[in-house]
């Protein structure tokens, strides 16, 4: 088990399951390098039809927000409902709208 | 996927007393409104220990599991059923990269993990330390092994971990294709000559039993049921999803003209439930000590795959240096 601490870098897999859909992250896996962490994503995640391309980014480049600082972050919309169309009443007369 | 009360230890008092008080009140009350737990967030040391223990076992298992059955693909009788096998065994690879991953995203290296699995440190399924003697065992596999696989991985979907749920939902919409295609398998041999019913008799007579005890031991001696019970890692108890697994397995079995190897098995018809007889518990817990049918032969062939593909990923490794030497190069001119 020499080599078992030489381990290939974490990357994130995102699938784009149909042409006019976004990619979305279905999960991680280990590779040497992008191409290979592309071509075992296809293994991996892809066994059947579930997509028609692949992102792969490395785990450690991807920068993400502080769960500490969620509340402040996104505020709930508790406090912003006039950012919501139901927010205002039109009389039910008034139509298309 | 298989997933197993495999441990009997309990929780440590010293590492929860570590945790502020108030944030496992906060937390529990997070657990309790059906939030979901993401990997940066706060959660208490013993729900982390207990995540990593449960998916590196669950990844481990269905990576040992790839043995028994890889055993018969190059003696599948047709290329039909190779072609099943092959898809089959190549999912519970993906099962096990899936849980590897998740477990990872609670801290834990991959390397570690493997590398407690080929120590004989870490524990697997017991139902993978028996042998597979027959083609007509692959049938039972599915339709048995499997089935009760998907049993306990359901209510897993609904894991208060995201990461696991998540895994788990991806495994559960590929393990019906391994429990059909093994009751296919089941029904043609049952349907077949006098031989190969017999054959499908005695693999049900082998795996009947090992398949019950996948739903680790009753709730009256399985130790760590409340806490996880609490912390929704554990949503239905071993006791309940077993009857449920016999209650839906026995009609199948009835319908293919076989009988079960329990002559206590009846049904009750007040409560609709299929009744059995008592497991043999010393029987688990020797597997699970290590004394099974094939727990040396299952670790030795792991070990020797992880030795004889120590070139490849050595050579990958090195194909991936020179590769960014030379861009860096190429930059530099
Ligand atoms: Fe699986
Ligand atoms: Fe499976």
């Amino acid at each position: 088990m020499t080599d078992n601490r030489m381990e290939w870098p974490l990357w994130e897999v995102f699938v784009r399951s149909r042409n006019g859909l976004a990619h979305r992250h279905v999960g991680s896996l280990h590779a040497v390098d992008g191409t290979m962490a592309a071509e075992l994503a296809r293994d991996v995640y892809c066994r059947r039809a579930e997509g028609v391309s692949v992102w792969v980014a490395r785990s450690a480049d991807i920068v993400a927000s502080d769960p500490a600082r969620k509340d402040e972050l996104f505020e709930p919309m508790v406090s912003k409902v006039y950012r919501h169309p139901t927010f205002y009443e039109i009389p039910s007369d008034v139509k298309n709208i | 996927m298989y997933t197993q009360g495999l441990d009997q230890r309990a929780p440590e008092g010293a590492a929860k007393a570590a945790d502020d008080a108030a944030a496992l009140v906060a937390f529990q009350a997070r657990i309790d409104a059906e939030e979901k737990i993401e990997p940066n967030d706060w959660m208490p040391q013993g729900y982390r220990r207990t995540l990593v223990r449960q998916i590196s076992q669950h990844a481990h298992s269905e990576i040992v599991g790839m043995l028994p059955e890889g055993n018969w693909i190059t003696r599948a009788p047709s290329l039909r059923r190779k072609m099943i096998l092959l898809a089959k065994v190549q999912d519970e690879g993906g099962h096990g990269l899936y849980l590897y991953s998740a477990a990872e995203t609670l801290g834990v290296p991959r390397a570690e993990m493997v590398e407690q699995l080929l120590a004989g440190k870490a524990k697997y399924s017991s139902i993978f330390n028996y042998p597979t003697l027959t083609w007509a065992d692959i049938g039972a596999i599915g339709w048995l092994v499997d089935g009760a696989a998907i049993m306990n991985q359901v209510p897993l979907c609904r894991c208060s971990y995201g990461p696991y749920a998540r895994a788990m939902i991806r495994i559960c919409r590929e393990e019906s294709f391994h429990q059909r295609q093994g009751y296919e398998l089941m029904l043609k041999l049952a349907q077949g000559t006098s031989g190969q019913k017999r054959m499908a008799q005695d693999a049900l007579n082998r795996w009947w039993w090992p398949s019950l005890m996948m739903f680790g031991p009753s709730d009256k001696e399985s130790i760590h049921s409340s806490q996880n019970m609490a912390w929704k890692i554990k949503r239905v108890s071993n006791d309940d999803l077993r009857q449920k697994f016999i209650d839906v397995t026995v009609p199948q079995g009835h319908f293919l003209g076989l009988t079960f190897p329990d002559p206590e098995l009846r049904l009750d018809e007040a409560s609709g439930h299929w009744l059995h007889g008592p497991i043999d518990w010393t029987e688990f817990n020797r597997i699970l000590a290590g004394d099974g049918p094939c727990n040396r032969e299952r670790m030795a062939a792991r070990r020797k795959a992880h030795a004889d593909g120590a070139w490849v990923r050595e050579a990958a490794a090195a194909h991936a240096a020179k590769r960014a030497n030379r861009q860096r190069a190429k930059a530099a001119e």
